[in-house]
């Protein structure tokens, strides 16, 4: 291994080797560039996502008035509808995978590493978790409730951090086995520390990898919401709710479908590049 | 006496049934004594100093005492609370282990790992703290320590990574160093580097070391006394020369045999 100038990490290494991964480079470029999009495009447009122009209903793309993608039923401009619901959709992604994260780490982590009956009590009442239907739970919350961002964000993290504590879970029984893990118990390392800073930075390469298929997994499950009427509330929107508003009207104004579904699509294969990029980059047999 | 080692007995239970790895181990260290325990793989000289630590398997059942010479006292260290044991590990017994490329964890730079420790048992913090490790990578010969300490542990080669551990292991002044087979995973050459630093450290910090190996050759080096095990059990002990000149026990015999020497024509020995 030759000498850098300072340190160079496990991870800055995979860094390296993902940006000559092609697919996932151009996959990080589109993404950031829909990120992006969705972030200030709505300010590039004359138009708000909820006011209803009665002049212009059901209007295909089009450069005059500015109504780039053209206008739904209620006369609401999609370009602006298309890029708000992105931002409800990417926000979702990001909130509900954050939250699974940091429940799900902290929890595989501990149950791996305290092992035996800790392990077998924390395990089982995931399973018992996993039992529950969930598609029930989210319409009972619903239906207590009213329909609300922050509910999607709960009962979607509520689902996903289950995974990512068996994933972890198991990530930390192999680790725990380590000789570095041994080696920090014997300088008298307490569990919190050694969890906190032996077993999490090494999980950060499964973790980042899942994260990858998280985040669209999220975005779908929201979508898949709002498409049964359970997601976010009118006007409000999401990719999900386009979708759901488009193929209603497909035979009609096809547009309304197609725009949603593609910045869907672009999004949902842009991460699983991104995912399949990072496991090559982070896969120890190639270090 | 340091360290106070009376019947230590370690048994597993398996669902095969109960193993006696430890059946019966005595054991006595003076400060900056050194002492070897030699056997093969499975004779329990690995499993005798996890059980002095409390870090055996979940599984496993130890008696006996084991007493340790402190500041406050005699401490007895079988069945001790944890929070007692982890102050005693990597402060007052340090250890450093087979494979210097699996005992340090590869997302952490040197820098981290040896101040953790620092911190834990010196308190110290920040600047003094990485001014204290930086000493600790001079001591064991690693040449620019204070750019090196930045480095992560996979820009260094086997053994400069164990110089690493012995840094670690050094760097509270413990008053034992358990070395489990210091030198097996490394190249011979390497391997003599090694042993020559630890001996130098010896006579330093005046520790007292308990090293635990399969070669009889690195124990003549490095030890005064030596331990023999077998199946859980001590067969032979005593000081160094008398065990080489005058084996007691066939197995120790065994052992001597099998460290390969010079003058032994392999070739020759082969065709006849």
């Amino acid at each position: 291994m030759e000498q850098a100038a300072h340190g160079r990490s496990l991870f800055s290494d995979a860094l390296r080797r993902l940006r000559s991964n092609k697919a996932a480079l151009a996959s990080i470029g589109v993404l950031g560039f829909i990120v992006v999009a969705a972030v200030v495009g709505p300010w590039l447009s004359p138009h708000n996502y909820f006011t209803q122009d009665y002049g212009a209903i059901w209007i295909a793309p089009t450069l005059a008035d500015a109504h780039w993608l053209g206008t739904d039923g209620l006369g609401r401009d999609l370009f602006v509808r298309a890029l708000e619901g992105g931002r409800i959709s990417l926000m979702i992604g990001f909130v509900a995978t954050l939250v699974s994260l940091i429940i799900g780490v902290a929890y595989g982590a501990t149950a791996g590493y305290a092992g035996g009956r800790v392990d077998g009590v924390m395990m089982r009442i995931v399973d018992i978790l996993y039992a529950m239907p969930f598609l029930f739970f989210v319409i009972l919350l619903m239906v207590f409730f009213g329909r609300n961002i922050l509910l999607i964000f709960v009962a979607i993290g509520a689902i996903n951090w289950l995974d990512m504590a068996r994933i972890v879970r198991g990530q930390t029984l192999a680790l725990k086995q380590q000789p570095f893990i041994e080696a920090a118990r014997m300088s008298g390392a307490p569990a919190v520390s050694i969890i906190a800073r032996h077993i999490v930075p090494n999980l950060l390469g499964v973790v980042a990898v899942y994260i990858t298929l998280t985040i669209p997994q999220v975005i779908l499950f929201e979508s898949f919401l709002s498409f049964l009427g359970l997601g976010v509330a009118e006007p409000a929107t999401s990719w999900g709710a386009l979708i759901k508003d488009g193929a209603d009207e497909m035979g009609r104004a096809p547009w309304l479908l197609i725009v949603p579904a593609v910045f869907l699509a672009a999004t949902l294969f842009c991460f699983n590049f991104i995912g399949d990029g990072l496991r090559d980059a982070l896969d120890p047999k190639d270090r | 006496m340091l360290l106070d080692v009376r019947d230590l007995k370690v048994s597993f239970d398996t669902p095969d049934g109960v193993v006696e790895a430890v059946r019966g181990l005595d054991l006595r260290l003076a400060a900056g004594e050194s002492v070897g325990i030699v056997g093969e793989s499975g004779s329990g000289k690995s499993q005798s100093v996890l059980a002095l630590m409390g870090l055996l398997a979940d599984n496993a059942r130890v008696s006996g005492s084991a007493t340790l010479q402190t500041d406050t006292g005699a401490l007895e260290l079988i069945g001790a609370k944890r929070r007692v044991l982890e102050r005693i590990r990597g402060a007052r017994i340090a250890m450093i282990f087979q494979d210097p490329m699996t005992t340090l964890n590869p997302h952490l730079r040197i820098a981290t790992q040896i101040k953790e420790v620092i911190t834990r048992h010196r308190g110290l913090r920040g600047r003094a703290a990485t001014k204290a490790a930086i000493e600790m990578l001079e001591a064991v010969k690693i040449p620019d320590p204070a750019r090196r300490i930045r480095y992560y542990p996979h820009q260094f080669s086997g053994g400069m990574r164990q110089r690493v551990m012995i840094a670690m292991a050094l760097a509270c002044e413990p008053d034992i160093l358990i070395a489990d087979e210091p030198t097996t995973a490394l190249d011979v050459t390497v391997q003599a580097d090694i042993l020559d630093l630890m001996a130098e450290l010896r006579q330093r910090t005046n520790v007292a070391l308990l090293l635990i190996t399969h070669d009889l050759g690195v124990v003549a080096g490095q030890c005064e006394r030596l331990l023999v095990m077998r199946h859980g059990e001590v067969v032979e002990r005593g000081a160094i020369d008398p065990i080489f000149e005058a084996p007691a026990h066939a197995y120790t015999r065994d052992l001597l045999a099998a460290v390969p020497k010079l003058e032994t024509p392999h070739f020759a020995r082969a065709s006849s």
